[in-house]
């Protein structure tokens, strides 16, 4: 056994991001743990959702993007030439803030990532199907309209869909971009639930403008400020006795 | 008070009065002159039907349906003929030609310019697409003729100096912008968030394109596709200068066809007497083409506006 | 195994999540990505060489029409008249004849399309009447150039009795170049922000004051730019003017709209037709594309240079 094999799934060394020439990530230095919710908080703007779209590298879509540091997943730098940066997607698996189906079936909206992997056999595929629309909590709902279009479908379903699809391809980290923002509070109800049974199989991070949710849902919150990382630990702790001034400020509502 | 004259008081009456003049004329007959105006178009189209009507009519009095869908085609023989599927065939060949040179390479660039490019690469090359697009057809018939032919006669021996296939694949260069803008526009529509979406699942540039932005973008694709078929179709120049006269109905494309275009252009430059049949075939000819395009353009419009994708 | 090591294993099969077993495995195979990749790079390059397929025919286009062109155009060819006798030949009549076609499009197309398009975008309400000149447009844009020409012919050649005079050639166009003229116009008005006509009207003008002081001064830049872009397609266009019976030889250079004439783009298709005859037609003809696209460049270069000269923000 080694020391990979421990709880942390990520560990982020001294990570700093620029877009050109301003500084969007400053000296970040965080750990994420197997089997665990960690939830980032912070007013816009604090490149919480910069940190998340790093830890899939999707943030390099962005033109005019430069990093420096490391992120260990696993042990292994993701920034490294060896690291494909598709096998890290598949390994590491998102949902963004507004729902984003493809404007196709449930069924080719779930098995999207599968197919791209070379799965073929129809059985399995309908396994994978049905498992992950089970994990996702939607099957009841869709299992009798498979094929119509997921546009049909109501907001807080295309985004429970759109974590079937990610679960389809069974990675082993969900990154969430405040996946309830553009949602109602029964739908957002249901995905946080959908959060706490997922944590049984997945390390989830999740960025999130509320601050009632992150003390619902998550094991671990970051609180992020004009890019710096302010304060992580304990959800409890952060919660009930922050270490910091500018924490307490943030989660007591004086600013943000 | 009120007849008091004040200065105020003669600046508001000289305003009363210019508003009132002013109500009388500019503003209540300029929306006439511009309606007149509006209405040209109109009497364009109606202009442009009814002359097509008219003329073909006078042309069906003297030339049987049947004979005008046959084979032969001899319109100034002795015992002249009215045939107009040489016509069709030429232009559906060279249309055909055109498309299997237009569509691939329009839509891969399409590919290449929305999905690839860097933003550098994309700013020149987008000019040289308009510049291709904006040279007028009878330079591209030039073209064909005194170089696209040669070459391809030292390939292939048999082919005539005169032939289909050369000014069909020009005709295919000539559409390439059209089908690469429309086409790239319909996938810069298709919004980011299916293109993140797909990459958050491992996916590569190749498939997010081919998978999630071609699919997206089908219905504007799939139009862009049907109106270069209609333009194809209705393209004159580059077909009446290099793929010549001859009316044999054939299906060898290294021989020289006429299509219904290059039909009317032959005709009017030669001596068409006004009144004669041959004249009304211009119209009937024409009316055939006009059908043609028209119907390609009901069914692009139709293709964009069943199939637009909401996202 | 571990999912580092996993990853570090070239072949990388994933016997992923042991300890759920409810879950079908997905094989993470490390060669199939690179498959993937490699494809991508490889289709990467694939559309990048046919989107230089363009720019490959344009350089060779323009390479072969100049190389064709030189010899043959200098300021004898600008200011000779035609002559069955290549050296002999010149192309000023057919200069002076698309001249005499733009003093004809210029105004006509203007006006029509301008009027046209202020109706639409200032006066039409939502009637049926707008949108059926709307779909009209439409329409009339994707018609054939030919087509026109028949109808040029009937309508201003043998029923206005215009024969194939400038005039008849220069309404044909017009009508031809119309729906370009009309979009971009709209496109122009469109621009024009709301609160500009809004704080116009609340100072008590009317309708029409509003759009002479107010919109059209704001629109008339992109108004021009489309105007230059749709008279320079009516300056190469050929085929209607053949169908109105240009002959094929003029050597008088006409004096008045009236008289029959000759235009560049014609010139070139009837020099391209005899050079089985004559070869050295192939170089006037060259010359005279040489001349008409310089014409084109620089009349497309106006519009580019009005469109970024007037770029507003608000």
């Amino acid at each position: 056994m080694n020391q990979y094999e421990s709880k942390i799934v990520y560990d982020v060394k001294g990570l700093n991001l620029w877009y050109g020439n301003d500084q969007a990530l400053k000296d970040i230095n965080i750990q994420i743990n197997k089997n665990e919710v960690t939830a980032i908080i912070g007013p816009s703007g604090c490149g919480k959702s910069t940190f998340i779209k790093t830890l899939n590298r999707m943030i390099e879509n962005v033109p005019n993007v430069r990093t420096s540091g490391e992120i260990l997943y696993h042990g292994l730098n993701i920034f490294d030439k060896t690291m494909r940066v598709e096998e890290l997607r598949t390994r590491v698996g998102m949902v963004f803030q507004k729902p984003n189906p493809f404007p196709k079936s449930i069924y080719e909206n779930v098995l999207y990532g599968p197919k791209i992997h070379g799965v073929k056999d129809k059985q399995m595929l309908e396994e994978i199907l049905e498992t992950s629309l089970k994990s996702a909590a939607l099957w009841d709902e869709v299992k009798d309209r498979l094929h119509d279009n997921a546009y049909g479908l109501s907001g807080g379903q295309q985004q429970r869909l759109c974590i079937a699809r990610a679960l389809a391809v069974q990675p082993d980290v969900i990154l969430m971009d405040e996946p309830t923002s553009a949602l109602d509070p029964i739908a957002t109800a249901k995905i946080e639930e959908l959060i706490d049974s997922l944590k049984a199989d997945y390390s989830i991070s999740i960025v999130t403008h509320s601050m009632q949710q992150a003390g619902r849902i998550s094991d671990k919150t970051a609180f992020f400020l004009m890019g710096e990382l302010v304060e992580f630990g304990n959800t409890e702790m952060i919660f009930s006795n922050p270490r910091d001034k500018r924490t307490e400020d943030y989660i007591t509502g004086r600013f943000g | 008070m009120d007849n008091q004259i004040t200065p105020q008081n003669q600046i508001r009456n000289q305003i009363r009065n210019h508003i009132g003049r002013k109500k009388n004329n500019s503003d209540r007959l300029m929306p006439r002159f511009f309606l007149i105006m509006a209405s040209v178009s109109i009497i364009t189209t109606v202009g442009i039907v009814l002359t097509l009507i008219t003329d073909a009519f006078h042309f069906f009095k003297e030339v049987s349906i049947f004979e005008f869908f046959s084979t032969k085609l001899a319109p100034l023989g002795a015992n002249p003929s009215f045939g107009i599927l040489p016509l069709i065939n030429g232009t559906v060949l060279s249309s055909l030609i055109a498309m299997m040179v237009a569509i691939p390479i329009g839509l891969t660039s399409a590919m290449y310019l929305s999905e690839f490019s860097s933003p550098k690469t994309r700013s020149f090359i987008k000019p040289i697409l308009e510049v291709l697009a904006g040279i007028p057809t009878i330079v591209y018939g030039f073209f064909a003729y005194s170089f696209v032919t040669p070459i391809l006669m030292k390939l292939i021996p048999t082919l005539e100096a005169k032939n289909v296939l050369s000014p069909g694949i020009v005709m295919g260069i000539m559409i390439i912008p059209m089908v690469a803008s429309l086409s790239e526009d319909a996938m810069k529509s298709v919004p980011n968030a299916l293109r993140e979406g797909a990459y958050g699942l491992g996916s590569t540039k190749l498939e997010v394109t081919t998978k999630v932005v071609l699919p997206a973008a089908m219905s504007g694709i799939m139009s862009s596709f049907v109106l270069a078929i209609s333009r194809a179709i209705g393209e004159t120049m580059i077909v009446a200068i290099a793929s010549g006269s001859s009316k044999n109905f054939t299906f060898d494309i290294t021989h020289s066809m006429q299509t219904m275009t290059g039909y009317i252009v032959e005709f009017t430059s030669g001596d068409a007497g006004s009144g004669t049949t041959g004249y009304y075939s211009l119209y009937a000819v024409g009316l055939m083409l006009f059908i043609f395009t028209f119907i390609m353009n009901l069914i692009a419009q139709y293709i964009s506006k069943r199939f637009r994708e909401e996202y | 195994m571990d999912i580092r090591s996993e990853i570090l294993n070239d072949k990388g099969i994933n016997p992923m999540k042991s300890n759920n077993p409810t879950q079908v495995k997905v094989e993470i195979n490390r060669q199939r990505i690179n498959r993937r990749v490699l494809i991508n790079e490889i289709l990467k390059k694939v559309f990048f060489a046919s989107t230089l397929f363009a720019l490959a025919v344009l350089s060779v286009l323009l390479y072969r029409i100049i190389a064709q062109s030189i010899g043959w155009l200098d300021w004898h060819f600008l200011t000779s008249k035609l002559s069955i006798f290549p050296e002999k030949a010149g192309i000023y009549g057919v200069i002076i004849g698309s001249v005499g076609l733009m003093v004809v499009v210029i105004p006509v197309t203007l006006i029509l399309g301008v009027s046209t398009a202020i109706y639409l975008e200032e006066y039409a309400s939502k009637s049926r009447f707008q949108n059926l000149i709307k779909v009209n447009i439409s329409n009339l844009a994707s018609v054939p150039s030919v087509i026109f020409g028949l109808l040029g012919l009937a309508l201003f050649g043998r029923f206005l009795n215009l024969g194939s005079s400038i005039l008849a050639g220069g309404l044909t166009l017009s009508l031809l170049v119309l729906p370009i003229v009309v979009v971009s116009s709209q496109e122009a008005l469109k621009a024009v922000p709301n609160f500009l006509r809004e704080a116009s009207y609340a100072m008590g003008a009317g309708k029409w004051t509003t759009i002479r002081k107010v919109v059209l001064p704001v629109a008339i830049p992109g108004i021009l730019t489309g105007a230059i872009l749709s008279i320079s397609r009516a300056i190469g266009e050929t085929a209607p003017l053949v169908v109105l019976g240009i002959p094929a030889l003029l050597l008088k250079v006409p004096t008045s709209l009236m008289d029959d004439f000759t235009a560049l783009p014609i010139q070139i298709y009837y020099w391209t037709l005899d050079t089985v005859l004559t070869p050295e037609y192939a170089n006037l003809a060259a010359a005279t594309i040489v001349v008409l696209l310089i014409t084109l460049f620089l009349m497309n270069s106006i519009a580019i240079v009005i469109r970024n000269k007037t770029q507003k923000t608000y």
